[in-house]
């Protein structure tokens, strides 16, 4: 009996597995074969890279690459900057109107960047960051969340080693930088991780703000690319949609343990 | 109190606000204050060249209230609430049952299961066009096996929605089975063996220790599905653009459209500010929840 249960947990569990997994196979399938061997599933007709080949020369692809990886660090480093110090000043300093403050904050949880883009674009508009990375970029960096982490974090240091840093005449940034930045360093991979698939993948603010080349992000060059108006077709298609999402897939498929617990790390409150 | 340890106290008072000056001028600039622009353009008509924009009050709200297809767009926003998220959170749970489970090729299942979540929206829009579109698409091959006529999935009124919808709930499925998975490690192993010898089934087991203890992730996930079908519109662009005749349009697509497409911004402020009012709602009821949690506790 119960080994009859296992066995039927075992298949359920690959049969989803495999429809799961059935999307990205599939693309990578059609990614490898001529339109007409993909579509009609010619089990044995031959591999080719020509998609790859096409779909490299159709679009500017280095420079989304680029765009995209310049993006994603200039985020990352902001919402270190950020964060650290407020996440500090939340965990550690004492000062007149902190939980108000903090609250605002958790509000912003719930406020969405992605909800305000209409007054978000005015905002970059008016700073003169419109069609620029940093424009992207800016309106995640006091990211709420990463506060609430970073405050979490620094809570969990003991305060015995703040107070031998004192007595040792740190001053209270020395001690941030030498005492809690470092303990909390698992943390800020998890985060980092966390941020990095995040705007790795992000699609509709960059679309907003973007207008050119010189700053698109791949994902927006990738909807462009395949957009019906070009008309691609579906081997093409895949075989970029393949080539965008490689470098992360595989950096999650190296890593995957360290991703998944980032993402656990990151989503525990 | 000493004039020393006053001065010391307004010392911290201004390194604190010091630390959280970058924060608090970023939040204002990006949350704050587009908040406050959203909803004050929102009671302003949309400005032309002979007629600028005046004060409407409540115009804009009451246009969208009369309009079909902000109801239209309404109904599909919340039949897609409405199966995304129990239905995600009900996978997701399998899955992380499933997976902490004593089952071969766990590796393989785990794997496969949270795929989806590194790919981007996008992306993942363009491996389900493979399958929806009609006549080439895997769909319809499978279909045609069974003998079953071509079906244009993303083209009729009919299915375009469920489309998007299978798309969504197979992105953050694996997502959400990683917080399921975390809280399931949790449960000491003492429970399952006293509930063995007490003779419970599996099922019982089940709903009476592990559900129950798993309420916390759940009223976390269920957070999260609900931000998440507002959010989540990318997969509109690649697939149906909210067509045929606004079958599938939802509202996060529909403050685009309406600021960036047809460039009516207060008309979009108003969209954007009836969102936010959801989303104050979803964050009172998660807060009020969690405060009865740990009552508990």
């Amino acid at each position: 009996m119960n080994r009859l249960t296992n066995s039927l947990d075992t298949i359920g569990a690959v049969v989803l597995a495999i429809i799961w997994i059935a999307p990205l196979v599939f693309a990578v399938w059609a990614a490898v074969h001529t339109t007409s061997d993909a579509v009609n599933f010619r089990l044995t007709s031959p591999w080719t890279l020509d998609n790859f080949r096409i779909a490299w020369a159709g679009a500017p692809w280095g420079k989304y690459f680029l765009n995209t990886f310049i993006l994603v660090t200039v985020v990352l480093i902001g919402q270190f900057f950020v964060t650290t110090l407020a996440g500090y000043a939340f965990a550690q300093v004492q000062f007149p109107g902190k939980d108000f403050v903090f609250l605002l904050v958790l509000l912003q949880l719930f406020i969405l960047p992605e909800v305000l883009i209409l007054e978000n674009y005015a905002m970059v508009s008016r700073l003169g960051l419109f069609d620029s990375i940093l424009g992207v970029g800016m309106p995640y960096m006091a990211s709420a969340f990463g506060i609430f982490l970073m405050r979490q974090a620094f809570k969990s240091v003991p305060i015995e080693l703040d107070e031998a840093a004192r007595i040792e005449g740190c001053s209270g940034l020395g001690i941030l930088l030498r005492v809690y930045v470092p303990l909390a360093k698992p943390t800020y991979l998890a985060y980092a991780l966390v941020s990095v698939s995040t705007h790795w993948n992000n699609f509709l603010w960059p679309l907003i703000v973007t207008n050119s080349p010189e700053t698109r992000p791949l994902t927006v060059g990738l909807s462009i690319f395949g957009a019906p108006e070009n008309g691609v077709d579906i081997s093409i298609i895949s075989a970029a949609t393949i080539m965008s999402v490689a470098p992360l897939l595989i950096a999650f498929l190296v890593f995957q343990r360290q991703f998944v617990q980032a993402f656990l790390r990151a989503g525990i409150k | 109190m000493s004039d020393l340890a006053k001065l010391e106290r307004r010392r911290r008072a201004i390194f604190g606000w010091l630390l959280l000056s970058p924060a608090a001028i970023l939040l204002s600039l990006f949350a704050f204050y587009p908040s406050v622009a959203t909803l004050w353009s929102s009671l302003f008509s949309r400005g032309t060249r002979r007629r600028p924009t005046e004060f409407v009050g409540t115009e804009n709200y009451t246009d969208l209230f009369a309009d079909p297809t902000f109801w239209i767009v309404v109904k599909n926003n919340l039949i897609y609430a409405g199966v995304t998220v129990p239905l995600s959170m009900f996978i997701a749970l399998s899955m992380a049952l499933w997976a902490n489970s004593k089952i071969s090729a766990k590796g393989f299942v785990r794997t496969a299961y949270f795929t989806p979540t590194v790919l981007p929206m996008i992306a993942a829009a363009n491996l389900w066009l493979f399958f929806y579109t009609p006549g080439l698409g895997v769909l319809d091959q499978i279909g045609a096996l069974f003998g079953l006529p071509s079906v244009n999935w993303l083209g009729q009124p009919e299915t375009a929605l469920w489309a998007i919808i299978i798309v969504t709930v197979w992105k953050e499925s694996g997502f959400f089975m990683i917080f399921y998975l975390a809280a399931l490690q949790t449960i000491p192993v003492d429970l399952r063996e006293a509930s063995d010898l007490e003779g419970a089934g599996r099922w019982t087991y089940t709903r009476r220790i592990v559900l129950p203890m798993l309420m916390p992730t759940t009223l976390f996930i269920a957070v999260n599905a609900m931000i998440n079908s507002v959010k989540l519109i990318d997969h509109l662009f690649i697939l149906t653009k909210g067509g045929p005749s606004d079958a599938s349009k939802l509202l996060l697509y529909y403050i685009w459209e309406q600021a960036f497409a047809f460039f009516d911004a207060p008309h979009a402020a108003a969209l954007t500010i009836l969102v936010l009012l959801v989303l104050g709602i979803v964050a009172a009821v998660q807060f009020i929840l969690m405060e009865r949690r740990t009552h508990y506790q």
